[in-house]
Order: C-alpha cells, then sequence, then structure tokens
C-alpha cells in the first residue's frame, strides 16, 4: 500500500512526511477503505476473549494448531481472491482442492510415484481444471456462479470416482506427511525468520533510495523503520512461540519448531503478492475487476486474464489440497468437502477482499484464514458443538460482508472507490 | 495555418446493411487548430469517430495520414498512427490511481517488474506540459476525482502516447461550468501544443469558445466545413438542422459544397 505522493514543484526531493503518512491512512478508513483493519481488529478481539476465557488457548502448542488447522483454508482463499478480483466467484474451489488431493493420493498410493511427480500431477490437475472453467466463463460467457456450482456438484463425484467410491486412501509418504506434521528445526526458523525480515527492509530502503534519487517523494525513514519494525516484532514473536518446547514430555518426544506448512504459506503469500502489485499482469486483473471495458479499450486481453485468474484460483485449491491431505494423512471423499469451501470464501471477504471484484489482496486471505481457525480452535477449546461453530463463523462471514457494503456505500459516498 | 491536413478523408461511405449512415463524407483536421464536429443526434457523428479511430471499416473513400493514404483497420493500427480517441464513458478503472489508468495496457516494465518511477515521471510530466494543477496527486485513485479531473486524465492518457489527433467525443457534456471551462482550456492547450483536435459537441457554446474549425454533419452528409469565425451562431445551428445555410451547406441531395 503506497502512499507516496508526487512532487509538484520539482525542488528537491523531500520525504512525504510521517503526518501526512498516518493522516492518509486516516482519511481512507474513514473514507471507507478499511483494508485489513476489521480483520486484525476482530483477531485482536478474538485472541483476547479465547485468552481469558481458556488459558489453553495461549499454550504453545495451540499456537502451533492454529498454524496448521488453518493453513490448507488459508493456501485456497488466497487462490479465490485473484477470482474475487475479477468479480466473479468459484464456488468448486473446495472440491477442486479434493480432486487434486485424490489424484495425489492415487499417484502415490496406488501408482507409487515419488511425492514430486504426485504434487506436479494434483497441481497440474488444478491448472487443468481452472482453465476449463475460466474458458467456460470467459468465452462462452456462463456466469461463473453456474459454472462452478456445476462443476461443485461434478467434483463432488470425481472425488467419489477417485477414492473408489468412498474408500479412504491412506498418505504414507514421509514428504508430504511432513508439510503440515514435522516442524523446521528452531535454528531454522530464526534463520528463515532473518533472512525474511532483512530482504523486506532491504527492498523498501532500496526503493525510498531510488525514489529519492529520482526527485520523487519517498516513505520518510520513520515509515519504513516502523514497518520492518512491526514485522520483526510480530513475526519475531511468532518464531519465538513456535520454537517453545510444546511436547507434554520432552524427554519422550521433543517437539518445538515452526511448522514447515508455514514457510510454505509465506512463500506463496510473498510471491502472489509479488504477483498482484508488481507486475503487469497483476495491474491488469485489477482493471477487469474494476471497468472490464476499459482494460478491454486499453487493448488487454480480458477473457485471457478471466481465465488465467481461475486457473491461479484451481492450482492454489490443489495446493490446500495437498496440504490438507498432508493434515489427515489420507484422502477421502469428504477431503475439500463440507465447508472448506465457504471457510475459504469466508476467509478472503473477512479479510478485506470486495465481493463486487477490483479490491483485495493476497494477504487479506492470510488475515482472513487466520480469524477462521482461531474462531474453530478457541469454540472448540471452549467446549463448544459444531453447530454453534458453524453459526458463529457464519455470523462472522455475513458480518464481514456487510463491512465490504457497507464500507462502498460509504466509499461511493465520500468519492473513494 | 498548416496547408496539409494531418487526418482527412474524401468520399466516405459507411453502410450498416441496407442502411447508408454516411454518404460521401469529406473531412478534414489540421495540426494546432480544434476541429469541431457538429450534427444533430443520428447525423452519423459517432460513425464517422468510429470510422477514424478503426472501430468500424470505411465500405469506400479514401482516408489519408499525413497526405499519405493508409488503411485503418483496428484501433490498435490507429494508436500507432497516433490517433487518440476519448470516449463520452471515460473508461477508467475507478480502483485504480492516475498514473495506472493512464499506463492501463501500455505499462512500463524493467523486466517483469513494473517500473513505477518512470511511469509516475512521465505521467507527471505529461500533466506538467497540459498545466493541469487540479489533482492533488498522481497516485489519487480516479474514484475521488471529480467528472472534470476524470476528463482531464482521460485526455492526458491520450495526449501521453505522442499522438498526433486527439478525438474528444463530447467532453464537456456531464460537467458543471467550472469544470466545463477547465477542459475546454485544456483542449485548446492540446491544439497549441501542436496536435490536431477534434471536438464533438453538441454545445454552440463550446464550440464558439474552442474551435479553429467547424464541420456540420446533417443526414450522414457533410453540410461544410468553414472556419469559425467565418460563419455565425445561427448559421451553424440552421446547417445542423436543415443542412443548409443560404450559399453554405448542402445545394442539393448529391452534391457536396463548403
Amino acid at each position: 500500500m503506497s502512499t507516496t505522493t508526487i512532487q509538484k514543484e520539482p525542488a528537491a526531493p523531500a520525504p512525504s512526511s510521517i503526518g501526512g503518512n498516518v493522516r492518509g491512512y486516516w482519511d481512507r478508513v474513514r473514507g471507507g477503505d478499511m483494508g485489513a483493519l476489521p480483520a486484525v481488529l476482530g483477531l485482536v478481539v478474538l485472541c483476547s476473549v479465547f485468552a481469558a476465557l481458556r488459558p489453553a488457548f495461549l499454550t504453545s502448542i495451540n499456537f502451533a494448531n492454529l498454524f496448521t488447522q488453518g493453513a490448507a483454508i488459508a493456501v485456497i482463499a488466497m487462490g479465490l481472491v485473484f477470482v474475487l478480483l475479477i468479480g466473479e466467484i468459484d464456488l468448486s474451489a473446495g472440491y477442486a482442492s479434493g480432486v487434486c488431493a485424490a489424484v495425489l493420493a492415487n499417484a502415490l498410493a496406488n501408482m507409487g510415484q515419488p511425492w514430486y511427480v504426485a504434487v506436479l500431477a494434483a497441481i497440474l490437475t488444478g491448472a487443468v481444471i481452472g482453465t476449463v472453467l475460466g474458458t467456460l466463463v470467459a468465452k462462452l460467457g456462463i456466469p461463473s456462479f453456474v459454472v462452478t456450482l456445476g462443476a461443485f456438484l461434478g467434483f463432488q463425484g470425481l472425488v467419489l470416482i477417485l477414492v473408489n467410491e468412498g474408500t479412504n486412501i491412506a498418505i504414507r509418504d514421509a514428504t508430504i506427511l511432513a508439510i503440515e506434521n514435522k516442524n523446521l528445526p528452531p535454528a531454522l526458523g530464526w534463520a528463515f525468520y532473518a533472512v525474511g525480515v532483512a530482504v523486506y527492509a532491504a527492498i523498501q530502503i532500496v526503493r525510498a533510495q531510488r525514489r529519492r534519487g529520482r526527485g520523487l517523494t519517498y516513505d520518510p525513514a520513520a515509515v519504513i523503520a516502523f514497518r520492518v519494525g512491526a514485522l520483526a516484532l510480530i513475526a519475531g514473536l511468532a518464531v519465538y512461540a513456535l520454537n517453545l518446547e510444546r511436547s507434554r514430555n520432552a524427554l519422550l518426544a521433543s517437539l518445538t519448531g515452526v511448522p514447515i506448512v508455514v514457510p510454505i504459506v509465506v512463500v506463496l503469500l510473498v510471491f502472489w503478492t509479488f504477483v498482484l502489485r508488481r507486475t503487469a499482469f497483476g495491474r491488469h486483473i485489477y482493471a477487469v475487476g474494476g471497468n472490464a471495458e476499459a482494460a478491454r479499450r486499453a487493448g488487454i486481453s480480458v477473457d485471457r486474464i478471466r481465465i488465467s485468474a481461475f486457473v491461479i484460483c484451481s492450482s492454489m485449491a490443489a495446493v490446500g489440497g495437498i496440504i490438507a491431505a498432508s493434515r489427515d494423512n489420507s484422502v477421502d471423499p469428504n477431503t475439500g468437502g463440507s465447508n472448506v469451501l465457504l471457510f475459504a470464501v469466508g476467509a478472503a471477504v473477512i479479510g478485506g477482499t470486495s465481493l463486487f471484484g477490483g479490491k483485495g489482496r493476497v494477504i487479506d486471505a492470510v488475515l482472513g484464514g487466520a480469524v477462521v481457525a482461531v474462531i474453530n480452535n478457541g469454540m472448540g477449546l471452549m467446549g463448544y458443538s459444531a453447530s454453534v461453530k458453524f453459526i458463529v463463523t457464519g455470523c462472522v462471514l455475513l458480518l464481514a460482508a456487510g463491512v465490504d457494503a457497507l464500507s462502498r456505500k460509504r466509499a461511493a459516498a465520500s468519492g473513494l472507490r | 495555418m498548416s496547408s496539409q491536413p494531418v487526418l482527412e478523408v474524401r468520399g466516405l461511405d459507411k453502410s450498416f446493411g441496407p442502411v447508408q449512415v454516411l454518404h460521401d463524407v469529406a473531412f478534414s483536421a489540421h495540426a494546432g487548430e480544434v476541429t469541431a464536429l457538429v450534427g444533430d443526434n443520428g447525423a452519423g457523428k459517432s460513425t464517422l469517430v468510429k470510422c477514424l479511430g478503426g472501430i468500424y471499416s470505411i465500405d469506400g473513400g479514401e482516408y489519408l495520414f499525413d497526405g499519405k493514404p493508409v488503411t485503418v483497420n483496428s484501433p490498435r493500427e490507429a494508436a500507432t498512427l497516433g490517433i487518440e480517441i476519448v470516449y463520452q464513458d471515460l473508461a477508467l478503472a475507478d480502483n485504480l490511481d492516475i498514473v495506472q489508468n493512464m499506463f492501463l495496457g501500455r505499462e512500463r516494465r524493467s523486466g517483469l517488474v513494473l517500473d513505477e518511477a518512470t511511469m509516475e515521471e512521465m505521467a507527471a510530466k505529461t500533466l506538467d506540459s497540459l498545466s493541469v494543477r487540479t489533482v492533488k496527486s498522481i497516485r489519487q485513485l480516479v474514484s475521488s476525482l471529480s467528472g472534470g479531473q476524470r476528463q482531464t486524465v482521460a485526455i492526458a492518457k491520450a495526449v501521453l502516447w505522442n499522438s498526433k489527433v486527439v478525438i474528444l467525443d463530447e467532453p464537456t457534456a456531464a460537467l458543471g461550468v467550472a469544470q466545463t471551462a477547465q477542459v475546454l482550456e485544456l483542449v485548446r492547450r492540446l491544439a497549441d501544443n501542436g496536435l490536431a483536435v477534434v471536438l464533438i459537441s453538441h454545445n454552440m457554446n463550446d464550440v464558439f469558445a474552442v474551435s479553429d474549425r467547424v464541420a456540420a454533419l446533417f443526414l450522414g452528409r457533410m453540410a461544410a466545413q468553414v472556419r469559425t469565425a467565418d460563419v455565425t451562431h445561427s448559421q451553424i445551428v440552421e446547417l445542423i438542422t436543415s443542412g443548409r445555410s443560404g450559399e453554405l451547406g448542402l445545394q442539393n441531395v448529391n452534391g457536396v459544397t463548403a
């Protein structure tokens, strides 16, 4: 989120003021562009409530569980962000992840393929699914709601066929199982953290210096320091907590370190954020979501952008399916079924991605996924049954969609978006 | 001014099925001048502009650009020649900022990454060259701009690409008094910067305020293309409504005199 402004006078380049940065952010929030604020506030409130009511919520083992429980949803939601950005919906992403997981399980268990071949086959299946869905939407002009509703039903059947009408295929491949069940050695976790923070800081500083050199306004050092410091603090606390001993009996089996799925999610997050914000392709995704006719007149191939958004969505669903298979140690007809899709859409929307297209970020999926995971986990600890969890998650989703709709209204009134 | 028009069509015919919309139309636009294109609803203004912009193919007649005959079959080819059309509905993406909109579809990049700094510089330079002072920041979202500011961005977008001819479709139709004045000033500045500007307008005040020449279409025929200084308000209105005004205009259905 750039808050830089252009210098009107060609005078010496000056940093945008700190106060200006803060005021600009506040104006945007008041104008209805709240970004990640509701999700972050929600997370803080939920965590405080659960921590106060159930001390078990704050234990390091539960903290690690949050990541492994939320990862698959967050990854599927990341893909959904692309489809939501162009103003479409993919209702089949959940079962698409099930189909891809079943392909993975078949390749591993029944064909004896190595894990990388199986993973490749699963992601390729996702890409093919996305191509078919996207082509039906973009070229034939069938509403995405209907196309993916059909696919939702069809894939449900396809999963059944792939798992031989309802058997449970066990995953025994050590690499796939490691994704959700093994941890990085604590030292490696810290190394990963240090590299991440250093690279982020370097990018911020280099960008500010380049802009300064060209006479454009740049972010002041204090703002950069704040951003880097915030990242270093939050990520540092997380790595520290995950590196604590969380085994009941440490002498028997030590259990420490960042779950392997965390760096996978972080890499996907950074990669797709880069694609959306720093490449022409990402710019075109936003343009198609904001005004498809303007994009068409600007010479952008709108159909190609639409299809690729669906390809990204289904491919990410495949990755989510692999993570889910690793977590369950098996694939069955329910993998990717029941509430997975709804949680994923909910995660994207709760995070601040608009259902109306043109607005959203990949990190929304992760923040929203965290909210969904915290609700599930905390309510489970409180001893509530699945029924209450469903109702609460549904209410939170409605709340998030309501915030989205209200902020659009407010934005229309204040002229923002 | 310059003797040779930048853009000229002669004997242009265009039909949609059995309906002939343009008959033997002659039209020219000169560098450094604003040519107003006027006519009643259904006179064929939009069709003519779309033929010039390559959206419609022409059925007959000559299309000359810089004195050389050309064929323009797509908006891309028109843009390559240096013809840009600013449509009435503007076609800006609300969720992108000014720079992003100006470079939409033609982003500058270094390698795989967007070159934001260069784009920002070029956009600022273009807005400066048009003496645009009305926008606060070029990193503002287009959704936060007023109608006049949007029009300004759309026009600046057309100018960014070293275009030679800029065609504006009713740029002031939806604007208030002050904003209309701003946009008209901008239109004049485009011509003063050496571009050939074609201004479609229903508003006679606008036409007389900025144009150097007026071309009046009547039922798909070019009634007259004259210097604005040589005609009066009422003569233009007569040309629009009846196709002729005294010596000016269509003397009979088959011929065109100017």
